[in-house]
């Protein structure tokens, strides 16, 4: 390993906190790509969003909207991860 | 006069509009190309690492736009809105997988490979499995899914010059190969990069103008995303569906099974995180950290045409069904036989009623007529045209899909240089994405098949000339494609995520996920992930692969289609890895040390210091 790098210990807590919070906002993503989006559809559509059934809505408009979230809120949390564990760049 | 006659007459004048739009088509696509020659002149580049990896030096934006245009091709950009209007609910599986996918390759794949940071996605099997033949494997699969994805592009190419310019579809694609053989070749990745972020500005508004015109004609709002939410499109069309005999629009799995849907998101989604050419966009940022945010620049402007589109397919559905049923014929021709199967159509020339009772002609039927692309055909000779549900599509019509987005500006009556920026964009979208397949497929072979094996010692200029050289060889192999297209864009363009879903996606991810995970192992999966893939694909579509007479074998994998078949495949592939690595030895420590570095980002702009290239084993 490089030898600039500091003791792999600090690495293991980063490497863990990162795994934790891919998995918090894969499990948002799985919900809704395949929840609202798929296996609640039928059930949500009889509300309405606008004119337009909900679970169409999610399937077409929605889910779109919540991976760019995801992918945003990522980068900015592994942002403040980066500082905290001193492994920035 | 009466009515047919007035009609005829107004034939004949409209030939003049034919005219003004080409000219202005014309125009707009030698402008764009002017300008996509001119960013290419000015990116040229003198060392191979500016020609793979633009030198590591795009802002996180402008990655997010280069990776956007470099992602949205002529399938997106042509045929996905047809696909959606013509499915209905299900077409969100489009939607959703080609965006979902996003989540994956930014958590999971794009910073890792990153920090890597060498040139390739086989270089990074290569080392991280230490073995040349999981490099040679992956190399050849990176070859195969871009060529399958690259035909798509060039057919794209043909389709909008033969529509727009009337010129033959070969000459297109030679147009197409001269532009993109330019800029390619002179400044690869970073001549590429450039283009593509004009390119994504020029697709973007080339979608967004007409559906933004049709979105305030039907609904009163000017956001589309919004007229398709607050307007009563969705309801009358839902009535109106209802009325000619098929599902109801916003009505889910009409045309598909639950288990069959979800196949298929999986496989999109995580083919689109696997695809080569989208992964080696994030291998140019300047850092870790900008890869990360550029994912989300990314996604960003894709979701600015994926939201877009269901919008414009709710839309173009609509106004189609509501112009050509119960259109009057006003007469029918002859027509010449069609360049596609030589079949002679007959030409119908329809009308619809206006509003204060008269009948206008329907001219834009007439011109995609003659592309073959939709047909009439009065079944029951009353002299109007029916939509109703028949036993494939509608009665009394053959439409393909591919015509919804170049069509609708006429269909929706909006101005001749709406008509010139869709042929604009459709150029841009096809162009962007071929330009960064045919990097993938050079980059596999002069950089990790000929450089690697033949000839290690090769100086920095013959590398860069070996490169050049296969750019040159991949166009000329995609523009064959291009002229003979082996199947229509979207079908083909599946074929390529099922590959790469069941190839790279599990590989990279357990190669940096789980330490364990060795050289046998990711053999084994990726051998296994493909070749189960491709034989359900090749044997549920031999008819149309292979112009067989029937397909060798049914879906009877649970009934799931060809598209959604890499779903399998990727978690076949996951299993084979994942039990093999841990029947057999555990990887070298310093593949270990490999893989520790690359979960962190600091060090990202020094070479890996750690990783010894003699490690790597000919695999006996």
């Amino acid at each position: 390993m490089n030898p600039n790098d500091p003791s792999p210990r600090p690495h293991r807590a980063y490497w863990r906190s990162n795994l934790r919070l891919i998995a918090c906002l894969l499990s948002v993503w799985a919900a809704v790509a395949f929840g609202l989006s798929l296996l609640l559809a039928p059930w949500l559509n009889q509300w309405k969003i606008g004119n337009l059934p909900l679970g169409f809505w999610w399937a077409q408009q929605g889910s779109i909207l919540v991976f760019v979230a995801l992918v945003f809120l990522y980068a900015w949390r592994l942002d403040r991860l980066d500082r905290k564990f001193g492994v920035k760049e | 006069m009466t009515p047919t006659g007035l009609l005829e007459g107004m034939l004949a004048e409209s030939a003049g509009d034919g005219e003004w739009t080409r000219a202005l088509t014309f125009l707009f696509v030698t402008i764009t190309f002017m300008v996509y020659l001119y960013i290419g002149w000015r990116s040229r580049v003198r060392e191979t690492q500016g020609f793979y990896v633009a030198g590591h030096g795009v802002p996180a934006v402008a990655n997010g736009a280069a990776t956007a245009a470099d992602w949205m091709s002529a399938a997106s950009f042509l045929s996905m809105a047809g696909l959606i209007s013509f499915m209905g609910f299900d077409g969100a599986i489009y939607l959703i997988g080609w965006t979902g996918g996003y989540v994956l390759l930014a958590l999971l794949l794009a910073p890792y490979l990153r920090k890597f940071g060498k040139y390739t996605v086989p270089d990074f099997v290569g080392e991280r499995y230490a073995s040349e033949t999981a490099r040679i494997v992956a190399a050849i699969s990176a070859i195969f899914v871009s060529l399958t994805y690259v035909a798509g592009q060039m057919r794209g190419v043909g389709i909008v010059f033969s529509r727009f310019l009337e010129i033959e579809i070969w000459q297109g694609v030679v147009v197409g190969m001269l532009i993109v053989a330019f800029f390619a070749v002179l400044g690869g990745m970073k001549g590429i990069t450039w283009t593509q972020v004009v390119q994504y500005g020029v697709l973007i508004v080339a979608f967004l103008i007409p559906t933004i015109a049709i979105s305030s004609q039907l609904t009163g709002f000017s956001v589309p995303q919004v007229g398709m939410t607050a307007g009563d499109v969705a309801e009358k069309l839902d009535a109106l569906q209802h009325d000619l005999g098929f599902p109801a629009y916003t009505r889910p799995f009409a045309t598909k099974s639950l288990l069959d849907v979800a196949c298929i998101l999986f496989a999109l989604m995580v083919g689109t995180a696997g695809l080569p050419h989208v992964i080696v966009r994030f291998y140019t940022t300047p850092s870790v950290r900008a890869a990360r945010w550029s994912a989300g620049w990314a996604l960003l402007f894709i979701a600015l045409l994926y939201t877009t589109a269901p919008a414009l397919a709710m839309f173009a559905r609509y106004n189609l069904l509501r112009t050509l049923h119960g259109a009057r014929i006003v007469k029918v021709e002859s027509g010449e036989p069609h360049a596609g199967d030589g079949k002679a159509a007959a030409l119908y020339h329809l009308a619809q009623e206006t509003a204060e009772g008269t009948w206008e002609p329907i001219e834009w039927a007439v011109g995609w007529q003659r592309t073959g692309l939709i047909r009439f055909h009065d079944e029951n000779g009353n002299g109007r045209i029916e939509m109703d549900r028949g036993e494939q599509g509608f009665r009394e019509a053959t439409i393909d899909r591919d015509i919804i987005v170049l069509s609708t500006p006429e269909v929706a009556r909006l101005s001749p240089w709406v008509i010139a920026l869709v042929a604009a964009g459709g150029l841009a979208a096809a162009l962007s994405t071929a330009a960064g397949l045919l990097l993938v497929i050079s980059s596999s072979i002069a950089h990790d098949l000929y450089i690697h094996f033949i000839d290690r010692d090769a100086p920095e200029s013959r590398r860069l000339f070996v490169g050049r050289a296969m750019i040159l060889v991949a166009i000329v192999v995609a523009g064959y494609f291009g002229i003979r297209p082996p199947g229509f864009v979207a079908q083909v363009v599946a074929f390529a995520f099922g590959l790469a879903a069941a190839s790279f996606f599990p590989v990279i991810l357990l190669g940096v996920f789980d330490r364990r995970t060795n050289r046998q192992g990711a053999i084994a999966g990726m051998i296994v992930g493909l070749a189960f893939t491709s034989v359900y694909i090749l044997g549920t579509r031999a008819d149309k692969i292979f112009g067989a007479d029937e397909p060798w074998m049914t879906a009877w994998c649970f009934g799931i289609s060809p598209e959604g078949i890499g779903a399998v495949g990727c978690l076949l592939n996951f299993v084979v890895t994942w039990t093999v690595s841990r029947v057999t030895p555990p990887p070298p420590e310093s593949v270990m040390k490999l893989v520790d570095s690359i979960r962190v980002p600091r060090g990202s702009h020094e070479p890996l210091p750690h990783f010894d290239e003699s490690d790597i084993v000919a695999d006996g």
